[in-house]
């Protein structure tokens, strides 16, 4: 058994789905692998709008970048063609019709095969995002938590 | 060195894991998946429609040290078949 290691720094709907289909692949292959999630791809592990409890803590401008991000990864748009959302509807209706699986759907594979999601705390005080916007079952760290597990893995991929 | 379609063909009664129909990655997800139940030395027969299969699951057998046998297509269909070695 070897390990991945991911970073997912991009929000992108597109590069999402690159990250996740890698690492379910890995993880079907018997790797352990580990996500970090920093900036725009904290987007991916927000929660669906409503579910959200308002954080009084925020200033202005915290409230400002937490508003703007996407509220849930099937709300991201793509690196391209995205036509203000227009772009990523029509591509997941031939996703559908291909049956290829959403963002959410790997995210869900990938948390049923036991990767590890891990939420970077910097940028989340950086874009005003609190732990009760973020799914439940993954873990906060910072940069000596990723280069720990990424010098026991031997692919590492920055997307 | 892979067996022929007649040989692959006169596999008796193997677990057939079906993923006709999914793209990447479901056909590995899917072998990942039934592999569990198959006992060590038995024979497991994918079927899938995603070409990519046909380098997929021999990639995937040999990380996960499985003995990969051969595959044909029919019908639309890719036949791939493994042998779990452990």
């Amino acid at each position: 058994m070897s390990k991945k290691t991911i970073i997912v720094f991009s929000g992108d709907y597109d590069k999402l789905m690159a990250a996740f289909i890698i690492a379910n692949g890995a993880a079907a292959m018997d790797d352990e692998v580990t996500m970090f999630f920093t900036f725009w791809g904290l987007a991916a592990l927000r929660k669906p709008v409503g579910a959200v409890a308002n954080s009084a803590d925020k200033s202005g401008l915290q409230k400002a970048f937490s508003a703007m991000l996407p509220k849930h990864a099937e709300k991201l748009g793509l690196s391209r063609f995205n036509f203000a959302g227009a772009g990523r509807s029509m591509m997941k209706k031939v996703m559908k019709s291909e049956n290829v699986m959403t963002v959410a759907e790997l995210m869900e594979t990938a948390r049923e095969q036991g990767v590890k999601m891990i939420a970077c705390t910097m940028s989340m005080d950086v874009l005003g995002i609190g732990k009760d916007e973020l799914v439940d079952g993954i873990e906060y760290a910072g940069v000596a938590t990723y280069l720990g597990e990424a010098d026991e893995s031997n692919v590492n991929l920055f997307i | 060195m892979s067996a022929t379609i007649t040989e692959l063909k006169s596999i008796a009664s193997p677990v057939v894991v079906d993923a006709r129909g999914v793209s990447c990655p479901g056909p590995i997800l899917a072998a990942k998946k039934q592999i569990g139940g198959v006992p060590v030395g038995n024979v497991m027969e994918v079927l899938a429609t995603d070409s990519g299969t046909l380098k997929d699951i021999p990639a995937w057998c040999r990380k996960m040290g499985h003995d990969f046998l051969g595959s044909f297509e029919e019908a639309g269909s890719i036949h791939l078949f493994l042998r779990k070695a452990k």
